[in-house]
C-alpha cells in the first residue's frame, strides 16, 4: 500500500541566510503556493537539533517528501541524508546569498531568488519517489578474467586475496602471456640497476596453488550476457566443448600483440637473421640463458644497434602513431643482456627521445650508461645487409649529419598493438535473433551496441583516462593491462590490481542495486512506460554504457546493473517515457515551470541554467565560496549529465517566458572529461535542433547557449551567466511572458 | 703525430670513449651525459664553440677523435661553472673541458695557435717558476706570445690600462726584475716533478 | 667579542703592487674593525687557478693547493683556512673534495708532497671571506660597526661565477644569490634588485686570450648595472673586479659607449662605512674613482 505523500519544507536561517533574506516570506510561499504540508524554519538546520527536528517529523508526522532550503546539495550531505524519503535541496546559500552583494538595492532581487529556489525545491520533491533497488541482480561475486598473462594472473590473485573467486580463461595452452617469453624483465625495485627475473613462473605457481582460482586453458569466451551480479559466459575449449558459467564481474586482460615488423622492410626486417624485433631478441637471450647470445643462424654478435620507435610515433601509413612506453627501457635491458655477459660487445641505443617512465626509469637508464651502453640520438633511415652483418644508415640528431654504423645484430623496438577485440564503431552487432559468435571478438557480448568493449583511439579500449582510469563504458567489465593503453609489466600489475578491486566493487554494488561511479550508491534506475514507447531506439543507441538491449518485441530492455544513471536515455526519448524515481522530465520540468516569471516591463529577465552536477555546478558553488557575484536573474538547476537534457525542457522554458538559457556540460571529444563519457557530446548534437525551435518562436539564437565547463572554471562559469544577462539587455526581453 | 699520440691511437683503436675515460680528467663521466643540452645553453661563450659540451660528449661517443682533440671548443671554457651547476646528470663538465684541453695539448693535437692554450701554458710556467704569479712578466709575455709586431700592437692597445694600473699601484715595474716568490722553490719543484712522474706512470699503465 | 683567528691564504693578486693589492688593503681595514686576525699561511704558493690546466696535469695542479693546505695544517692546525680570492678559494676547496672522494688521489698527492717534506690531511675548513662575514658574524653584527652609512648610493651586487658555483655560499641559490644585496643594505646603501647579470661570467682568465668575446660579456654586465640604476658595482672576486673595471676604456672605444662605473670590493664598502680613511679603504686603488665613496671617506 503506497503511503500518502506528505511534503515537509525546512528552511535554514544559519550561515547568514536569516540575515540576508526573509525566511518567513519563503515559508509562506512554501505553504500557501506550493502546498507544503509541514513548513519549518530553523536557526541551524544541519545541527544535531535541526536534523532531529526533521527526523522527528519523518518518524512521527508521516513526512516523506522533504525539501531542504539551505545550502547547496553538495554541502552537508551526511547531515541531510534521511532513509526512505525523497529529498530535494533549495540552494539559497551558495546559490543566492553568497553570489549577491549585501546591499539595499540588491535585497529585493536577492529575496526573489531565494523564493524561487524555495518553490523549485518543493515542486521538485513533490514529483519524486524514494528510489528502491530493482532486485535484478543475482548477487554473484565471482570474477571472470579473460586473458592469463601478467595482468590476468595478477587480477585473479588480488581478487582471491580479497576473498573472491576468480576464473581465468586463457586462449593458449599456458598461462604467462607475452611476459612468459621474456628472458628477464626491467627491475621493479631499488637500486634499479640490473634486469630481473620476470616473475611469471612465481605468478603461475601462485595461481595454481590458489583454491579460489580456476583456470581454463586453450579456451575462449564465446558469449557474454547479463549485467554486474548476473553475468553469464560461455567458455569454449579448442575442441568445441562449451560450458556456461555465471559471474559477478569481468576483467578483460587480453594484452597486446607485437607490431608486425614485416611492415618495416626499409629497416631490413624479414631479409635475414640479423634484424630482429625485441620479442625475438628475448627468445635468443632465453635460449642463451646467460651464455653467449648468437643470431638465429648461429653467428657471433660483437655489436648490436637498437633502433627505437621502429614503426612507432610515426605518421606514416601503417605505422603506430603512439609511443608504446616500455620499449626504451626494454632496449636498455636487452643491451644489458649483452653487456653483462661480455662488456666488450658494443651496444648502441638509437633514439629520438629516450623515455624511461616510472620511479626507477632514470636510475635504470643511468645504470645502462654506467655499463657502457652507448646512446645515440638519431633516426635510422635504412638497414642493409653488408655481407658480414648490417649497416645502419642514420641521421645523427646531435651532430646533425647523415652517417652510418655497422652492427652484427639490429633490434627493432616495434611497440604494442592492443588485443582489444572488434571495433564496435565499425562492426555493428548482429540483429536480434541472428546473433553469432565472432572469432575476432574477445568477449562476444550479446549487448545491443556491439560484441566488445568500445575503443577510444588507436585501437585501445576506452576508459575514463582523465578522471577514473579504470571505468570503462561497460559497467562491471573492466580492462587492464596493454589492452587499455600501452604499458610495461610494472604498470600492468598496478593496473590489474586496481581493476580487480573495481570489479569486486561492481559486483558488491550490483547486489545492493547501487550505481557505480560517478553516481556511486544511487539506487534509482531508468524505467519506461511501454505503452508510450514508439520503439525509436534512441535510448538504446545513445546510452553511453550500452545498458539497454532489445527484447523480442523490440522494446528497450533496461539492465539496471549496467546503467550508470546518467539519464542520457531520458534526454534522448522523444516521447518522454523514460524516468527515474528521483529524476525525471517532471522533477526538472516542475522547477522550470514554477519559477516566478515577472512581466516584461518589470525588466527582470530570467535566465535558466542547466548545469552538469559533476563539473559546472561545483564550479558555480566554488565561485560562490570565493565570493564571485553573478546575475540575480539566473535560476540554476543541477542535472545529472548534459546528456539527460530533454528538448522539452528548453521548449517549455522558452514558451514560459525565460529570456535566456545556458546549458553547461563537460568537455567532449577525444580528450573528454564528461563523467558519462558520451553524455555531453550527445547532448550537444541534440541541441543543434534547438535552433529550429527558436526559429519557430521567432526568437534570437543567442538566447540559448551551450558551453563546456571544467570544474576549475570558477571565474568563467559566473562570467558566462553575466554575459547572457548582458546579451538579454541588448536584444531585449522575451515576448513570451504570460 | 707525437709519439704519445701514436701510442694512444694504437692502444685504443676503435674506442675513443675508453681512451677519454682512461686519460682525461673526469673522463669517465662522458658516458653519463643524457644529451639534454642544458650545458650548451648555459655557457657564456656558447655561441663561439664549434662543438658545445653536449656535442663534444656525443662526438666522443661517436669516436670522432681527431675532430674532438684538434677542436678549439674546449679552449673556450671560461671556468664559469654554470654548466656544472645546472647539469641534471651532475657531470663535472668544466673539469672535463679542462681535461680534454690538457690531453689535446699533451698529445700535440691542440690547434697550434690557440690563444688560450698559449696563455694557459705561459701562466703555468710563470707560476711554477717561483711559486707565485708575476703579473708583469706574465702580462708582457702575453703581449708578445704571438710575435713581436702583434705584441707591440697589443701593448699599445693595453697601454692605457697598464698606465692606470701603474698609477693605482696595482702593478709595479720592479716586478720585472724578480718580484714575488715563495722561499722554498726547491721543495715545490720537487713536489711538482714527482706529481708529473706519477701521472705519466699511470698513463703508461693503461 | 673575542678575537677571531683564521689561517689566511691571500693569493697572488693580493700581493704588494699586484692587481688586487687594494682588495687586501680594504680587507685588512675591515678585519681591524671586526677584530679578526688573519694569520698568513707561511710560504704559501699560487693555486694555479682554473686556467693552469694547459700546462699542469691534474695531479700537479692538486699538489699546488695541497701544499698550501699542508703548510696551513702545520702552522695553524686549529684554524679554518680563509681566502679572499674566488679562484684561490675554489681551487683549494676543489682539491680538498677530490682528495677525499677520488680513491687514490690522496695517496698520490702525499707521495708528491713528501718530496718537499710535507704531508696533507686536507681536513681544515676552507672558506671564503664572505662566508666568514655572513656565518661567523651575520648581517646584524656587521651592521653594528657602521659609523658612516652609505646613504643614497645605488649598488649592483655582481656575484660572478666562482664564489657562486659550484660550491656557492650556504643558503644561497646559484641563479639569484642575495648576499651582496643584503650586505649593501646592511651598510645603508641601496641594492639593485633585479640585477640581470648578477651571476654572469666576465670571461675570467680568457679576458686575456679572448679579449673580444670577453669584452662582449663585460659590456653586458656593465650595461645591466646601468639599467638597474647603479652608481657602482660591488664584487667579491679579484678577477671580476679587474675585468669589469679595467676594460671599460677599450669597450667604450669598440662599442661607442660611455661607461665609467666604479667597481669596488665588498671590503671597500665596509671599510668606508666603518669609518676608515680613503687610503685604508683602498680607494686609491680605483682606476675608475668611486667618487661617492671618496666623498664619504674624506668627510
Ligand atoms: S543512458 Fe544512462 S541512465 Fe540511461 S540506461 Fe544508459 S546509463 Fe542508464
Ligand atoms: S664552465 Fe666552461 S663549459 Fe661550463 S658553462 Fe662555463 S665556460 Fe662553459
Ligand atoms: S647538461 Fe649534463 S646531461 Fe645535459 S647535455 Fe650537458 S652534460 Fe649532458
Amino acid at each position: 500500500m503506497a503511503e500518502e505523500k506528505k511534503v515537509g519544507t525546512y528552511i535554514c536561517k544559519g550561515c547568514g541566510i536569516g540575515d540576508r533574506v526573509n525566511t518567513a516570506g519563503m515559508a509562506t510561499i512554501a505553504t500557501r503556493e506550493c502546498k507544503s504540508q509541514v513548513t519549518k524554519e530553523h536557526d541551524f538546520l544541519c545541527s544535531a537539533e535541526g536534523v532531529k527536528m526533521i527526523q522527528d517529523d519523518i518518524d512521527n508526522d508521516g513526512v516523506n517528501h522533504i525539501a531542504i532550503v539551505a545550502c547547496s546539495r553538495r554541502a552537508k550531505t551526511e547531515a541531510f541524508s534521511f532513509e526512505n524519503v525523497a529529498i530535494s535541496r533549495g540552494n539559497v546559500r551558495e546559490g543566492v546569498i553568497w553570489v549577491r552583494p549585501d546591499t539595499d538595492e540588491a535585497s529585493e532581487t536577492t529575496q526573489e531568488m531565494a523564493e524561487d529556489y524555495t518553490r523549485m525545491a518543493v515542486h521538485e520533491v513533490s514529483v519524486m519517489t524514494p528510489p528502491t533497488p530493482s532486485g535484478q541482480s543475482e548477487g554473484r561475486k565471482n570474477l571472470l578474467i579473460v586473458g592469463g598473462g601478467i595482468s590476468g594472473m595478477t587480477a585473479a590473485i588480488e581478487a582471491a586475496r580479497a576473498g573472491y573467486e576468480a576464473t581465468i580463461v586463457e586462449k593458449t595452452g599456458a598461462l604467462g602471456g607475452s611476459a612468459a617469453n621474456l628472458y628477464r624483465r626491467v627491475p621493479e625495485s631499488s637500486p634499479f640497476k640490473d634486469p630481473e627475473d620476470s616473475g611469471v613462473a612465481a605468478l603461475i605457481a601462485a595461481v595454481d596453488a590458489d583454491s579460489k582460482i580456476t583456470v581454463h586453458l586453450n579456451s575462449t569466451v564465446t558469449k557474454t550476457s547479463g549485467a554486474p551480479g548476473r553475468f553469464s559466459a560461455d567458455i569454449t575449449t579448442e575442441s568445441g566443448a562449451t560450458a556456461t558459467e555465471n559471474f559477478g564481474a569481468i576483467i578483460q586482460t587480453s594484452g597486446f600483440t607485437e607490431y608486425d615488423a614485416n611492415q618495416l622492410p626499409h629497416l631490413g626486417y624479414g631479409k635475414g637473421k640479423n634484424v630482429v624485433t625485441q620479442m625475438e631478441l628475448e627468445a635468443l637471450a632465453a635460449a642463451a640463458d646467460g651464455g653467449v647470445i648468437k643470431t638465429a643462424d648461429g653467428k657471433d654478435i660483437n655489436s648490436v644497434v637498437f633502433i627505437q620507435c621502429a614503426g612507432q610515433r610515426s605518421d606514416e601509413e601503417g605505422h603506430l602513431p603512439y609511443c608504446s612506453g616500455h620499449c626504451c627501457t626494454t632496449s636498455i635491458k636487452q643491451a644489458m643482456y649483452f653487456k653483462d655477459q661480455n662488456p666488450a660487445i658494443d651496444t648502441t641505443v638509437m633514439f629520438t627521445d629516450l623515455r624511461t617512465p616510472g620511479a626507477g626509469g632514470e636510475d635504470f637508464y643511468r645504470s645502462g650508461q654506467d655499463k657502457g651502453i652507448n646512446f645515440t640520438k638519431g633516426v635510422a633511415s635504412e638497414v642493409t645487409d653488408n655481407g658480414n652483418g648490417c649497416t645502419v644508415k642514420f641521421r645523427d640528431m646531435i651532430l646533425d649529419e647523415d652517417t652510418s654504423t655497422d652492427a652484427d645484430l639490429v633490434v627493432l623496438a616495434t611497440g604494442m598493438v592492443a588485443n582489444a577485440g572488434v571495433d564496435i564503431d565499425v562492426v555493428g552487432q548482429d540483429d536480434p535473433g541472428k546473433w553469432e559468435v565472432s572469432v575476432d571478438s574477445i568477449l562476444n557480448l550479446d549487448y545491443r551496441q556491439g560484441k566488445d568493449m568500445p575503443q577510444l583511439r588507436h585501437g585501445f579500449n576506452d576508459s575514463h583516462f582523465i578522471c577514473f582510469p579504470y571505468e570503462t563504458r561497460r559497467t562491471g567489465i573492466y580492462t587492464a593491462g596493454p589492452t587499455r593503453r600501452p604499458m610495461d609489466i610494472g604498470q600492468a600489475i598496478e593496473d590489474a590490481t586496481g581493476a580487480a578491486l573495481k570489479a569486486i566493487q561492481a559486483a558488491e554494488n550490483a547486489e545492493l542495486g547501487r550505481a557505480a561511479h560517478p553516481r556511486s550508491g544511487d539506487l534509482s534506475y531508468p524505467s519506461f512506460r511501454k505503452e508510450g514507447c514508439t520503439q525509436c531506439k534512441r535510448c538504446t543507441v545513445e546510452c553511453p554504457f550500452g545498458a539497454i538491449d532489445e527484447d523480442e518485441e523490440r522494446y528497450p530492455q533496461f539492465n539496471e546493473g549496467r546503467c550508470r544513471r546518467c539519464g542520457t536515455c531520458m534526454g534522448a526519448c522523444p516521447v518522454r517515457v523514460i524516468s527515474f524515481d528521483n529524476y525525471s522530465i517532471d522533477t526538472v520540468g516542475n522547477q522550470i515551470k514554477n519559477v516566478d516569471i515577472p512581466e516584461e516591463f518589470d525588466e527582470k529577465p530570467r535566465i535558466l541554467v542547466l548545469a552538469c552536477e559533476n563539473d559546472a555546478y561545483p564550479a558555480l558553488d566554488m565561485a560562490a565560496m570565493n565570493g564571485v557575484e553573478y546575475s540575480a536573474f539566473a535560476r540554476i538547476i543541477p542535472i545529472r549529465c548534459l546528456g539527460s537534457t530533454n528538448l522539452i525542457w528548453v521548449t517549455d522554458a522558452l514558451n514560459s517566458g525565460y529570456d535566456g538559457i545556458i546549458l553547461m556540460g563537460c568537455q567532449k571529444g577525444e580528450n573528454y572529461q564528461c563523467h558519462f563519457v558520451k553524455g555531453s557530446e550527445i547532448a550537444q548534437d541534440r541541441m543543434s535542433k534547438v535552433d529550429d525551435t527558436l526559429q519557430s518562436l521567432s526568437l534570437e539564437p543567442e538566447r540559448v547557449e551551450t558551453y563546456e565547463i571544467a570544474i576549475t572554471d570558477i571565474e568563467r562559469a559566473p562570467q558566462l551567466i553575466n554575459d547572457m544577462a548582458a546579451t538579454i539587455e541588448k536584444i531585449g526581453m522575451s515576448p513570451f511572458k504570460f | 703525430m707525437s709519439d704519445m699520440n701514436t701510442a694512444m691511437v694504437e692502444k685504443y683503436r676503435n674506442s675513443f670513449l675508453s681512451e677519454v675515460e682512461a686519460n682525461v680528467e673526469e673522463g669517465e663521466w662522458v658516458k653519463m651525459c643524457m644529451q639534454c643540452g642544458v650545458c650548451s645553453g648555459s655557457c657564456p661563450f656558447g655561441p663561439y664553440w664549434d662543438h658545445p659540451p653536449q656535442e663534444l660528449f656525443m662526438m666522443i661517443r661517436a669516436g670522432k677523435r681527431e675532430a674532438v682533440l684538434s677542436s678549439e671548443s674546449m679552449w673556450m671554457c671560461t671556468s664559469c661553472y654554470n654548466c656544472i651547476a645546472r647539469c641534471p646528470r651532475g657531470l663535472p663538465i668544466t673539469h672535463i673541458m679542462h681535461g680534454l684541453a690538457h690531453y689535446a695539448k699533451r698529445l700535440g693535437l691542440a690547434p697550434k695557435n690557440q690563444q688560450t692554450m698559449k696563455f694557459a701554458s705561459i701562466f703555468w710556467d710563470n707560476l711554477t717558476k717561483k711559486g707565485r704569479v708575476n703579473e708583469l712578466q706574465l702580462g708582457l709575455k702575453l703581449y708578445f706570445m704571438n710575435g713581436f709586431v702583434e705584441g707591440i700592437k697589443t701593448a699599445l692597445c693595453m697601454k692605457e690600462m697598464g698606465m692606470s694600473m701603474l698609477m693605482t699601484k696595482r702593478m709595479s715595474p720592479m716586478e720585472y726584475f724578480g718580484g714575488h716568490s715563495i722561499k722554498d722553490t726547491k721543495g715545490l719543484h720537487a713536489i711538482l716533478k714527482k706529481a708529473r712522474e706519477i701521472e705519466e706512470a699511470k698513463a703508461k699503465q693503461f | 667579542m673575542a678575537k677571531k683567528e683564521y689561517s689566511f691564504y691571500p693569493g697572488c693578486s693580493s700581493q704588494k703592487a699586484a692587481s688586487a693589492s687594494n682588495y687586501q688593503t680594504s680587507v685588512n681595514s675591515m678585519c681591524d674593525v671586526l677584530d679578526v686576525q688573519l694569520n698568513e699561511i707561511p710560504d704559501w704558493n699560487c693555486c694555479a687557478a682554473s686556467i693552469g690546466y694547459a700546462g699542469g696535469g691534474e695531479l700537479p695542479r692538486l699538489a699546488m693547493s695541497a701544499r698550501n693546505m699542508a703548510l696551513s695544517e702545520q702552522a695553524h692546525p686549529d684554524q679554518d683556512i680563509v681566502a679572499t680570492c674566488a679562484a684561490c678559494w675554489l681551487a683549494t676547496k676543489e682539491t680538498q673534495e677530490r682528495l677525499h672522494n677520488d680513491g687514490g688521489l690522496m695517496e698520490e698527492t702525499n707521495k708528491a708532497l713528501a718530496e718537499g717534506g710535507l704531508t696533507v690531511k686536507a681536513d681544515q675548513n676552507i672558506r671564503h671571506m664572505v662566508e666568514v662575514l655572513i656565518e661567523d658574524f651575520g648581517y646584524d653584527a656587521l651592521g653594528k660597526h657602521v659609523t658612516r652609512p652609505l646613504e643614497g648610493i645605488k649598488i649592483a651586487g655582481y656575484v660572478g661565477c666562482q664564489t657562486n658555483r659550484p660550491f656557492g655560499i650556504d643558503g644561497e641559490s646559484f641563479e639569484n644569490p642575495k648576499y651582496l644585496d643584503k650586505l649593501v643594505e646592511t651598510l645603508g646603501a641601496d641594492p639593485v634588485n633585479n640585477y640581470d647579470r648578477k651571476v654572469s661570467c666576465c670571461g675570467g682568465a680568457l679576458a686575456f686570450s679572448e679579449p673580444e668575446k670577453s669584452q662582449a660579456l663585460i659590456k653586458d654586465i656593465i650595461e645591466a648595472a646601468y639599467d638597474g640604476g647603479a652608481d657602482m658595482i660591488v664584487t667579491p672576486c679579484p678577477v671580476c673586479q679587474l675585468n669589469v673595471e679595467a676594460y671599460q676604456g677599450q669597450i667604450n672605444k669598440k662599442y661607442n659607449t660611455k661607461f665609467d662605473i666604479p667597481v669596488v670590493y665588498y671590503s671597500t664598502l665596509m671599510s668606508v662605512a666603518y669609518g676608515k680613511s680613503y687610503k685604508e679603504s683602498g680607494l686609491d686603488g680605483q682606476m675608475i674613482k668611486a667618487k661617492q665613496l671618496d666623498a664619504i671617506a674624506k668627510k
